[in-house]
């Protein structure tokens, strides 16, 4: 174990970095942060380094997104122009994908965390301001982060030649109000401006023309947050935890009935059976199956094979799944998987922005109708064939992924567990009978 | 009086946020200031925002419409907002959802006759690891709600103690804001 890639939690060799001071006493304040550490990355890369350093090594690093897609961090940043204009970093901070519940910690237990990545990443694609775009829900984290860039910039780490770089860069929160697309980069900066969180045409990216029409960064505040270390411990460092592609350490989230559902940072490449019975403590009930990354990432059975997967990039595509944002999600044996279907396609289609056609008619339209008839018992094996074209027709032919991301689920449960969709055809009922889950 | 008369000062800050000539983008803090403080946005203030952005109130109100935080018909002084995504069903909100509405006798868009509650389905909170959750008006989440602590927060609400002081003494309250919780043994559900 001792010279290949970390990719277990139980790895002597790995340490948590994003979550280190999560849970601590005062951790959000600025003397905490200072006292371990804070801000000495930045002043280090402010005064020794030139911006394509910075993109070059973080691209070294290996860092993929961690908003959902897993673009490699450093090359979104390189295409950003050198051409003297304002340009902008957002750091999207609306976490709203079910099962995803991350960034919320760093916002709320570590925010110059946040804002030292900011600050790095901002310099790195030649940004002077920056916007953290949260989601309205999260309070707590917004009041900190608000008292947190208030200190920092009393203090001289945001505003005007930070570190006696002659570097200048500001932070500025913005608060969501209530709808799921404002995660997607081009609503997020229509919402920004003030207008209906429709995505954007692209082209033009948002390196060309983003946030009012300038050049435009767009990363998770996990990603943002990651770049501290890398910067702090070098790119071969974040390069030895994880597989093949997949490399560094990431926040795992475990919810349903887990004994310690909760969020935890293990390397790349850990298995989901490390996550759920080491780390989460095994289930309170039997399982099975389970979400792998987030409501949008096709469930799979809770099995030996499946539970030992590790859990990257790679390995769930091969499971015909996705990591998305990290988010494990138990589903128990006792309740109905065509149930639980049901209510993630009532949240997409609550939150489709009604823009394009297959995504307005199929997914807030024809899905919940045929839903509808499995759930009162009213549906036909043609209507189960009905279900399954309409998917043909949703899936690659809307205008933002958010369809596509309402199609997965369905996909999944109807690979894995058609039989419970037959029984409600033949029966008119849940193959399993729920008993009350309130405590 | 116009609601921001007094407000000058912040509104000062909150359009200083943005590019001088981008003053539309102070649109969705605006509204969450009215929201806040009057429970609603109604037509007068959408009226009054669109002037101070430069657009028209029709502009305010198809945006208003696009986010489910902002409400065009009075609230209760507590809005409770309940969420109903797949972790906090599996944790039963369907059943806490079943309760609330059959205590307080409203159904969303209404508002007890006390005036005190009203309530609304949101989505995934995300606090999916603390299911059932609540969020109140504005304020810091309600996570785990038992049986247990719904009685007592429902308790406190009626007494109109401050939201925080009654959230804090909650059962269980000093294992909640936390990135992991731990059940109680066995448990069963
Ligand atoms: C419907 C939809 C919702 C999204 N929600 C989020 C979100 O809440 N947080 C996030 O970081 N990325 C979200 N994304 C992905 C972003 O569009 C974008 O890819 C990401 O913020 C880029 O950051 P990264 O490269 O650091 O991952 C969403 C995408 C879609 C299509
Ligand atoms: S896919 Fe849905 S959310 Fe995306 S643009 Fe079309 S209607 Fe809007
Ligand atoms: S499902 Fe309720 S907070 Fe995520």
């Amino acid at each position: 174990m001792s010279n290949g890639p970390i990719v277990s939690g139980k790895d002597p060799r790995f340490t948590p970095t994003l979550y280190a001071h999560v849970g601590k006493p005062q951790s959000w304040t600025l003397d905490y942060y200072l006292g371990h550490g804070g801000y000495e990355t930045a002043r280090a890369v402010l005064s020794g380094k030139q911006p394509e350093e910075v993109v070059d090594e973080v691209k070294k690093s290996g860092l993929r997104g961690r908003g959902g897609a897993g673009f490699p961090t450093g090359v979104k940043w390189s295409f950003m122009p050198n051409d003297g204009q304002q340009h902008y970093l957002i750091c999207n901070a609306d976490e709203s994908e079910p099962a995803s519940f991350k960034d919320r910690y760093i916002m709320e237990d570590d925010p110059h965390q946040l804002i030292e990545g900011m600050i790095i990443g901002g310099y790195a694609i030649r940004a002077t301001k920056g916007y953290i775009y949260i989601r309205g829900e999260y309070k707590k984290a917004y009041d900190r982060l608000v008292a947190a860039i208030k200190e920092a910039r009393e203090r001289g780490y945001l505003g005007q030649n930070l570190f006696g770089s002659g570097f200048d860069f500001d932070i500025f929160v913005h608060r969501g109000a209530g709808a799921y697309i404002c995660g997607e980069e081009t609503a997020l900066m229509n919402s920004l401006e003030g207008l209906r969180a429709n995505p954007r045409m692209k082209p033009p990216f948002p390196a060309q023309s983003g946030l009012y029409g300038k050049p435009t960064t767009i990363n998770n505040v996990e990603s943002l947050a990651s770049v501290v270390h890398i910067m702090q411990r070098g790119a071969d460092w974040f390069a030895q935890m994880g597989t093949e592609k997949s490399k560094g350490m990431k926040l795992y989230q475990v919810s349903g009935p887990a004994r310690r559902p909760g969020v935890y940072e293990l390397p790349m490449g850990t298995t989901f059976r490390e996550l759920i019975y080491d780390w989460a403590g095994g289930p309170t009930e039997p399982i099975k199956a389970f979400i792998p990354g987030g409501s949008s990432t096709p469930l799979l059975p809770f099995t030996d094979e499946y539970l030992d997967l590790p859990m990257d990039y790679e390995s769930l595509v091969a499971a015909k799944s996705s990591l998305g944002t990290g988010g494990v999600v138990l589903i128990p044996q006792s309740v109905c998987i065509v149930d639980a279907i049901w209510n993630l396609i009532r949240f997409y289609a609550h939150e489709s922005c009604g823009k394009c056609t297959p995504c307005r008619e199929g997914v807030s339209g024809w899905l919940p109708q045929l839903f509808e008839k499995f759930e009162t018992g009213k549906a036909t094996h043609e209507d189960l064939k009905t279900m399954e074209d309409l998917l043909d027709q949703i899936e690659g032919r809307s205008f933002c992924p958010l369809a596509d991301a309402a199609v997965w689920p369905i996909r999944g449960a109807l690979r894995h567990f058609r039989d419970e969709f037959v029984h409600h055809i033949e029966h008119g009922t849940c193959a399993v009978q729920s008993g009350p889950r309130w405590r | 009086m116009g609601f921001f008369d007094d407000k000058q000062d912040w509104l000062a800050e909150v359009f200083a946020q943005y590019p001088e000539d981008r003053r539309r983008s102070a649109l969705m803090p605006l509204l969450r200031r009215v929201q806040q403080d009057e429970g609603y946005v109604s037509f007068e203030r959408m009226k009054e925002i669109a002037a101070l952005v430069g657009t028209t109130a029709t502009e305010v109100a198809g945006v208003m419409s696009f986010y489910s935080y902002y409400q065009g018909l009075p609230t209760g002084k507590y809005h409770i907002q309940v969420c109903r995504t797949l972790s906090c069903k599996l944790a039963g909100s369907d059943e806490l959802w079943k309760t609330l509405t059959e205590r307080l006798g409203i159904l969303p868009g209404e508002v007890t006759e006390d005036g005190r509650f009203s309530l609304q389905a949101v989505e995934c909170l995300g606090s999916c690891h603390t299911g059932p959750v609540i969020q109140i008006n504005d304020e810091h989440y309600v996570e785990r709600v038992t049986k247990e602590r719904l009685e007592a927060l429902l308790e406190g609400l009626s007494q109109d103690k401050p939201l925080e002081e009654v959230r804090r003494e909650l059962p269980g309250e000093e294992q909640m804001g936390k990135a992991t919780i731990e059940l109680a043994e066995g448990g069963e559900s």
